[in-house]
């Protein structure tokens, strides 16, 4: 009955989303509409929404945009996701606030929005938001790194190794959670870059990935070869950064942080090339959003926040095999179990 | 120049046939060109003029009849067969890369390479060797106010260009060498120039095809005049005996010759 | 710009006179010299607009800048991108684009990382194998280029999309870790290895982008088959007419070009150590930036392939320069913008030399 609705007038599709609150649950689906279908993170998002779309009995679509911020490819999903009828889309937006009004139309057409990992801008644009605490990834592992330096952390030479130049809400939050986590005045919070302590030598783009972490490595140590705190916006992009600190001989007296929580990242906690790094649970994130979206299928039911938060906390951990007092982590043996990608 | 009846033709075509579609561009044309003479093939557009060129020099392959050098049969395939043959082509649009050298155009597809190792395994050209042939050909056709063998040729005139179109021909081509429109793009001086260049290559001997639009350049330089019509040769004239009215009259169609033949 | 104007008049004015001043040479403008000097060596624009942002820099950030450390990193960083933009001239001179030669490049990276760790194959062969794979994958290129007689920019389009697939089709994303590929098959690395004269940092694929490109000028320069190169990106119909064969140069230019694009992916498992197939999404644009920067016609049949190791360090110049000076990351990308608008135009201004 779902295709007698598709492609017809608003009302009639709102109609189709009550009408099939009521129905069995094996006519409800859901959409999954991801950054890329390349990067780990979304794949392994992907395989959990999956698992617990199986378990639950409802169908899932998945969709991904090209590249990182193609955000029309995500507008076009949101829209096939309306006309095919879906009763709620999980989405972690490429722009934040370029796919909003794409939200709002779905939303007016009675779909359930939830953004994964990303926040939307406003963030009040889906329905929930299912994330990490990208600024509490930031500061656990800023705080690490200033107890693992004890006093020396008032002479640190911090390179920032940053996402991208449009300063995505992600990149800025865990940017910023760092600083307040090490102890530096970050002035205007939803800015990096805009910050004059004189421990930090300064800011490089990375595009997340190897090679841009090894060139913005390269540029800040030639600005200044005594960096010897690097913050990284994840895992692959310190794992170049580490090569650049390689072939510059400082490996061994660098201290790198980051943050994902992938199994090649933990791997290389353990291996001690990076120090510490902020676990995050996609996974985790993808089924807690394909449950909400059957529950509300059935019963209407909203998501709700995590207490004093705008958003639903998925949860974030820190995986290091050397604790310091005051910050809660968790060893590597724990991470590699729960690790993703 | 008397032109010995009785001699051998060295370039024959004897019954060709090409047709496009229904288009018939060849219609069982014959065609003969004696040694050391310049033939010129005239006739109006859409006779069928560089269809017959094409196919005596392997850019098309007739349908039927046959091509025979030097009294063989010869099945030209491509471009390169007819040349390997020694009928060197000068095309209208001097097939020459602009931006090379001299040099370069002169022996572009057939390039020397040093002797030994560097010649045999790096596959290395003997530019000197290169330089020095294209020099003298150069010079032999009287060429040398062109001052530098490896400027580009774009950099050269039109006229100039041609000239270096003509030597390159005039260098390989051992048995023929066919001139499409020589003149068409150049200005006074420089057609008369070129026009002495091809008197001085056929003074060497080669037999020359010209196709030209241009009659005061064709019954100056013509031995014997080739009048194509209608996909097959009307007649062949002496412009000794005849006047440019004449031929433009036959490739018109506006007057018929008496004989195929008309030369002695 | 009044010069140019002027410029043109003239040789439009010289141009006509030319057709009755026949074989006659005239005296050359001093603004013509500079034309024809240009035209005769097209790398020269490119290695004075490096030499001048390398003195710029230089005086701005002084021995942070201008030492062979950090001149030598600049080599490191460009390395990659100019070994792409090696094979990325070769196929431009021939009038051509290929726009998969960042996929071509990571999809042979990840055969050698796979066939050693998922199969067990011995270093040296997997990396044979990635080379193969990367050849055969420009064989293709060249083939539906030269033998179906598509459009290069089609055909790359369509196989960089095939090629980028089939790389994260077959590697299910895997990044393979720096420290298992050291344990395990350390030839895979090869590129990285690195050696120091004096405070300049030197590594294998630095070397290899270098003798790349002097080896590639010399058989552009000074073979047969580099002419023809030359000849069919200038005019196709006019190298066929001289007897070169057209479709099998064209093929073995495609296919070359594939094999450097492998090379560059074994390069890139030596700079960042890993195996990723995530890296090298925009190889074909900063690819094609080098060379258009570095002075090669996209219209083909033109330039030096120097060129284009000049176009990639000026690229690096830049970015490496403007990171130290402390300036925002997008200011790299509005001046090489700049560069690229002012090298096409330098392009096209040369042209008018012809005649």
């Amino acid at each position: 009955m779902k295709h007698l609705f598709t492609g017809t007038a608003l009302a009639l599709i709102t109609a189709a989303g009550a009408a099939q609150a009521e129905s069995h649950m094996a006519d409800v689906s859901a959409c999954l509409i991801t950054k890329t279908d390349t990067n780990p993170f979304f794949v392994k998002m992907r395989e959990g929404a999956q698992q617990a779309a199986e378990e639950m009995g409802i169908t899932l679509n998945a969709y991904a945009g090209n590249v990182d911020g193609d955000h029309e490819t995500q507008v076009d999903a949101i829209e096939t996701c309306i006309a095919n009828g879906a009763s709620g889309i999980l989405i972690t937006a490429s722009d934040t606030s370029a796919i909003v009004s794409a939200v709002t139309q779905a939303r007016d057409a009675g779909l359930l929005v939830i953004a994964l990992d990303t926040p939307l801008n406003p963030i009040d644009a889906a329905d929930a938001t299912f994330a990490t605490d990208n600024f509490l990834a930031g500061e656990l592992i800023g705080q690490w790194a200033a107890a693992k330096l004890g006093e020396e952390a008032a002479n640190a030479k911090i390179a920032m190794l940053d996402l991208g130049v449009s300063q995505p809400s992600v990149d800025v939050l865990r940017d910023q959670g760092f600083l307040t986590g090490f102890g530096i005045d970050t002035k205007d919070p939803n800015k990096w870059g805009d910050e004059d302590d004189p421990r930090i030598v300064g800011n490089d783009v990375t595009a997340g990935n190897e090679e841009g972490g090894r060139t913005a490595m390269e540029n800040l140590l030639a600005k200044d070869p005594e960096i010897n705190v690097v913050y990284t916006i994840n895992e692959p992009a310190a794992a170049g950064a580490y090569e650049a600190l390689k072939s510059f001989g400082r490996e061994n007296d660098v201290l790198i942080v980051s943050v994902d929580g992938g199994c090649p990242g933990v791997a290389n906690v353990a291996d001690g090339i990076i120090g510490a790094t902020s676990q995050q649970y996609p996974l985790e994130m993808a089924k807690l959003g394909v449950e909400a979206i059957a529950q509300y299928a059935e019963d209407g039911t909203l998501p709700e926040n995590t207490e004093g938060k705008d958003f639903y906390d998925t949860g974030v951990k820190l995986v290091t095999d050397e604790p310091v007092d005051g910050v809660d982590s968790i060893s590597v043996e724990e991470g590699q179990e729960l690790c993703w990608g | 120049m008397s032109i010995g009846q009785k001699r051998e033709p060295i370039l024959t075509g004897r019954n060709l046939v090409k047709r496009y579609g229904k288009v018939v561009a060849l219609d069982h044309c014959d065609f003969d060109l004696y040694p050391g003479e310049i033939l010129a093939v005239i006739g109006d557009n859409g006779a069928g003029k560089s269809t017959l060129i094409k196919a005596l020099s392997g850019a098309v392959i007739p349908d039927a009849g046959e091509v025979r050098l030097e009294g063989k049969p010869v099945h030209f395939t491509s471009p390169n067969d007819a040349r390997h043959a020694g009928i060197e082509t000068v095309y209208q649009t001097l097939a020459m890369s602009p931006a090379l050298s001299i040099t370069d155009n002169m022996f572009m597809g057939r390039e020397m390479r040093k002797p030994g190792f560097r010649g045999k395994w790096l596959r290395q050209l003997d530019r000197p060797a290169m330089e020095k042939f294209a020099r003298d050909k150069l010079n032999d056709l009287g060429l040398m106010t062109i001052q530098n063998i490896n400027q580009a040729v774009e950099t050269l005139s039109g006229g100039q260009r041609q000239g270096v179109a003509v030597a390159r021909a005039a260098a390989f081509g051992s048995r023929v060498i066919i001139l499409d429109e020589p003149t068409a793009a150049l200005g006074v001086k420089e057609s008369r120039r070129v026009l002495e260049l091809i008197l001085d290559v056929r003074s060497r001997g080669i037999p020359i095809i010209l196709i030209s639009h241009n009659m005061p350049h064709v019954f100056e330089l013509a031995d014997r005049v080739h009048v194509h019509r209608l996909g097959k040769r009307l007649c062949v004239i002496d412009p000794k005996n005849h006047s440019m009215s004449d031929a433009v009259a036959y490739m018109t169609g506006a007057k018929v010759p008496e004989t195929e033949f008309e030369t002695a | 710009m009044p010069t140019d104007t002027d410029h043109y008049e003239t040789s439009v004015r010289e141009r006509r006179a030319e057709a009755v001043a026949e074989f006659a040479d005239h005296k050359p403008s001093p603004l013509q010299r500079v034309q024809h000097a240009l035209h005769v060596t097209p790398a020269l624009v490119p290695l004075i607009v490096l030499l001048a942002s390398i003195v710029v820099f230089g005086a701005l950030l002084g021995s942070r800048f201008f030492s062979p450390f950090a001149l030598t990193l600049i080599l490191q960083q460009v390395q990659i991108v100019g070994i792409v933009a090696a094979a990325q001239s070769l196929v431009i001179l021939t009038a051509g684009i290929d726009l998969s030669v960042g996929a071509i490049m990571v999809l042979s990276s990840v055969v050698m990382g796979q066939f050693t760790f998922r199969y067990g194959i011995p270093g040296p062969v997997a990396v044979a194998c990635g080379l193969a794979v990367g050849t055969a994958c420009g064989f293709l290129n060249g083939w539906l280029v030269a033998r179906m007689k598509l459009p290069p920019f089609i055909v790359t389009l369509g196989t960089w999309q095939i090629f980028l697939a089939t790389n994260y089709l077959y590697s299910a994303n895997e990044t393979i870790r720096a420290q298992d590929i050291e344990a395990t098959a350390p030839i895979l690395q090869f590129f990285g290895a690195k050696f120091s004269i004096g405070g300049a940092v030197f590594t294998v694929g630095v070397v290899f982008m270098i003798t790349l490109i002097l080896g590639l000028g010399w058989v552009l320069r000074h073979t047969a088959w580099g002419r023809h190169v030359y000849a069919l990106g200038d005019d196709a119909e006019a190298a066929q007419l001289s007897g070169v064969d057209v479709k099998r140069t064209l093929i073995s230019v495609y296919m070359l070009s594939g094999l450097i694009c492998a090379f560059a992916g074994w390069a890139l498992i030596g700079r960042i150590g890993s195996v990723s197939p995530t890296s090298g999404y925009d190889a074909n644009i900063e690819s094609i930036t080098a060379v258009v920067i570095g002075g090669i016609s996209l219209f083909g049949g033109r330039g030096s392939i120097m060129g284009s190791l000049f176009g990639a360090l000026i690229v690096g110049v830049f970015s490496l320069g403007l990171r130290l000076l402390g300036a925002d990351a997008q200011w790299t990308y509005f001046f090489i913008g700049v560069l690229i608008i002012a090298a096409v135009a330098v392009d096209q201004w040369i042209r008018k030399v012809s005649a």
